[in-house]
């Protein structure tokens, strides 16, 4: 801003009470405290209302209610969970199951997603078409309405004595969707653990591929070595335990199953719901990225006689990705927070488990700010992680 | 060999763009452009012409369309449509006294009207639409609550079903773009304080799901009202999934702000507009027009998230479908009666983007 009471010579002249209040700096400074006053004794305003009123109706205040014990049962529990445990851990189980149930719909969702997305832009015309009614249908129904009705679908099925039947490995019925698993066996944890070392190892040698490449200029082809470190150790391990390959297939015994594994109607429900919902938005993304990258450059990296899947692997991937990425991680994190709509379907998720505590003890307040903290922490630790993914894959300018 | 130079070159034809593809050339090229494109596409032609037979089979040619015996469908091995048309009302008009359905169909009739002509731009005139708004709203007002007139008396807890469905939908978005308008100006705003109220406001409710806004439109914001002092809750729904919907779309429109290049702000400020004025008529028409596409999308957005109304309890078009699938005599039919619903949010959905596309239309002809 230009001050025009400050003569050449640097000093202030005398500045009359108009001058101050007409500057802009001093108007500024006005509106900014006006607005922080007004925020502020907002705020106090509602804080003691709010106290007033529960203080009226004889409901405590402060989250000493999660260390009470919540006297109610939970249907689907991942860790330990009584009605004697404390409303605490009765919403860490709902926490445990907003993100099982998430993770699953974010898997499937994925799938069809990049399927749906690939065909999307399929040389085939009819294939595009489907796609794109595809699209159009699940984007536009509320994702309320399909998680419902995919739950009268699963409660309308069968009992499990006429239980559809899925080409011999499991079973889809009124008690949700039952299927072989691997037996138990003491082998799987070390599998696992192998599996991770697995992955450790090939990330530090593509890492040491690199910088052979940077250093000499030889490039090594690390993808079969990769896929050969990641699933060796495992195989290895497997074999090491003496190869155990139980299958506990399901058995319709009496009016249920015995053996395999069975996942409730209302999470296969709830899943379906969510994710095909979010399979439409995906597959979206897919399209968007993969046309991301010019045709030229195609056309420019098969004119060096690059192999096709060599083309894809490093002249279509690694840009699609970055327009993919993300709007694929917030599309993942509205996945999360849709999965908030399981109290429609009864799936005990972390806020139809808020929604309960809310109802026994009366602190609404204290719930949905606990619900709340909850799906804010995963956005913001989303955020950024993928702030941390932009400035590793951003195009470095000389 | 000299005759071969005499011959007549044949010219190529000039490339002409809009030309007229063959049909053959099309199909040999999007179709069985090779071995494997053609057998794709046998197969999934063969999975959709399945797919289509077996819908004319369930929901035509085997389906009940009219019937008032739950048990004639159950016979038959298609579609019960009957569903639909004997249980419409409950499902259309939710819990509101059945005997005053005819006044939530001329509701439903003004609205439209309304909003039909409000969407022309041929009617863009506030000397016409703003008697239209005022008569309208109070026609909509007199005939969902009733009480004047010799209507009977209809409090808010009885409404329903479709028209429940497009008041929250209106009031979603002219409660929330408002809103939107003020947080994307604030956000942008010379102000830190502005900005940083903008910011936190924005960003926590977006990281938030919309059930939890609703949890606290109803069991929340009573609390921080004075003692006596109450707000209806249909209007405090309202006012939660417009603040919602206004933060998604604070961030679209912010935008459309940051597309608008200095030299428009230095300009306005060269011929001495104040913030207002510049906002008003230089910044936010420009901004809004730049981003229509993506503020549609959220408006379409809005629409879907109503239903989320569900789970507070207010009887939109799908939970009064739900209570009605709670009939036992019809309950097995849900995937008709779900259809319908679907149809209907594909119908808006679909009416409100024809809309903004015709509209992106008139804004690249310049017409508005």
């Amino acid at each position: 801003m230009i001050d025009t009471n400050q003569d050449r010579s640097g000093k202030r002249s005398a500045r009359s009470l108009t001058d101050i209040l007409y500057s802009e700096s001093f108007r500024t400074l006005i509106y900014q405290v006006a607005l922080a006053v007004g925020v502020a004794l907002l705020g106090l305003y509602l804080y003691q209302n709010v106290i007033e009123n529960l203080s009226r109706q004889n409901i405590a205040t402060g989250f000493g209610f999660l260390d009470q014990v919540s006297q109610f049962e939970i249907g689907e529990t991942l860790i330990n969970y009584s009605s004697r445990d404390t409303y605490g851990r009765a919403l860490m189980v709902g926490l445990m199951n907003t993100l099982t149930v998430s993770a699953a719909g974010i898997a499937v969702a994925t799938v069809i997603g990049f399927s749906i997305g690939i065909a999307r832009v399929s040389n085939n015309w009819l294939l595009q078409r489907i796609a794109i009614a595809y699209v159009e249908i699940v984007r536009n129904i509320p994702v309320i309405l399909q998680v419902i009705f995919w739950g009268a679908v699963i409660r309308n099925l069968p009992a499990p004595r006429q239980a559809v039947e899925l080409w011999g490995l499991g079973f889809l019925s009124n008690r949700g969707l039952t299927f072989a698993l691997p037996a138990t066996d003491p082998a799987h944890v070390w599998m696992f653990a192998a599996l991770i070392a697995g992955i450790v190892l090939a990330i530090v040698a593509c890492h040491m591929a690199k910088r052979h490449r940077e250093a000499t200029g030889r490039y090594i082809d690390m993808l079969w070595p990769c896929v050969a470190l990641v699933f060796g150790p495992p195989a290895m391990v497997w074999l090491g335990f003496g190869a155990p390959h139980d299958i506990s297939f399901p058995e319709r015994q009496g009016f249920n199953f015995v053996g395999g594994a069975t996942i409730s109607p209302e999470f296969v429900a709830l899943m379906a719901g969510i994710a095909l919902y979010s399979s439409g938005f995906i597959a979206e993304i897919v399209r968007a990225g993969i046309q991301a990258t010019p045709r030229g450059q195609i056309e420019a990296a098969r004119s060096i006689a690059l192999r096709p899947r060599f083309v894809m692997r490093y002249v279509v991937l690694p840009q699609a990705l970055r327009v993919i990425v993300p709007p694929l991680t917030s599309q993942y994190v509205s996945l999360v927070k849709n999965s908030s709509i399981a109290v429609v379907i009864g799936y005990p998720d972390l806020v139809n488990i808020g929604n309960t505590v809310m109802n026994q003890t009366g602190q609404a307040v204290e719930a949905i700010a606990v619900m709340m903290m909850v799906y804010l922490i995963i956005s913001i630790v989303t955020s950024l992680l993928m702030n941390f993914y932009n400035r590793l894959v951003a195009i470095k300018e000389r | 060999m000299t005759s071969v130079s005499q011959h007549p070159v044949a010219k190529p034809a000039a490339y002409n763009p809009d030309a007229k593809i063959p049909a053959l050339v099309w199909l040999k090229s999007n179709l069985f452009s090779s071995v494997w494109q053609s057998l794709l596409t046998v197969i999934v032609a063969a999975v959709l012409i399945r797919f289509c037979w077996f819908v004319l089979d369930w929901g035509v040619i085997n389906a009940v369309f009219y019937t008032a015996d739950p048990d004639t469908c159950r016979a038959a091995t298609g579609a019960c449509w009957a569903v639909i048309v004997e249980k419409h009302r409950p499902m259309l008009f939710g819990l509101y006294p059945y005997a005053e359905h005819w006044r939530l169909v001329l509701m439903m009739v003004i609205y439209l009207v309304t909003i039909v002509v409000s969407l022309s731009p041929r009617f863009w005139n506030l000397r016409l639409l703003v008697p239209l708004w005022i008569v309208a709203t109070s026609a909509i007002g007199v005939l969902m609550f009733g009480g004047v007139f010799g209507l009977r008396y209809v409090p808010t807890s009885e409404w329903g079903g479709l028209p429940l469905t497009m008041l929250l939908f209106t009031g979603t978005v002219l409660i929330g773009m408002p809103i939107a308008v003020l947080l994307a100006l604030g956000r942008r705003a010379p102000l830190p304080v502005a900005r940083s109220v903008s910011v936190v406001f924005i960003e926590a409710l977006r990281g938030v799901p919309l059930i939890t806004i609703l949890f606290v439109a109803v069991n929340v914001f009573p609390l921080f009202l004075p003692a006596g002092v109450e707000v209806n809750k249909l209007l405090r729904i309202t006012i939660g999934i417009a603040i919602f919907f206004a933060c998604y779309q604070a961030e679209v429109i912010r935008g459309g702000l940051q597309a608008i290049p200095r030299g428009q702000y230095e300009a306005a400020a060269s011929i001495s507009l104040s913030y207002w004025q510049t906002t008003r008529r230089i910044i936010l028409p420009q901004a809004l027009r730049i981003c229509l596409p993506a503020i549609t999308n959220h408006i379409i957005a809005a629409m879907k998230n109503t239903s989320f109304v569900i789970i507070i309890g207010l009887f939109d078009i799908l939970t009064a479908t739900t209570a009605v699938m709670q009939d036992p005599l019809w309950r097995s039919f849900y995937i008709e009666a779900y259809l319908f619903v679907a149809l209907v949010y594909l119908f808006f959905g679909y009416a409100l983007s024809l809309y903004a596309r015709q509209v992106e239309k008139w804004i690249a002809s310049g017409r508005i």
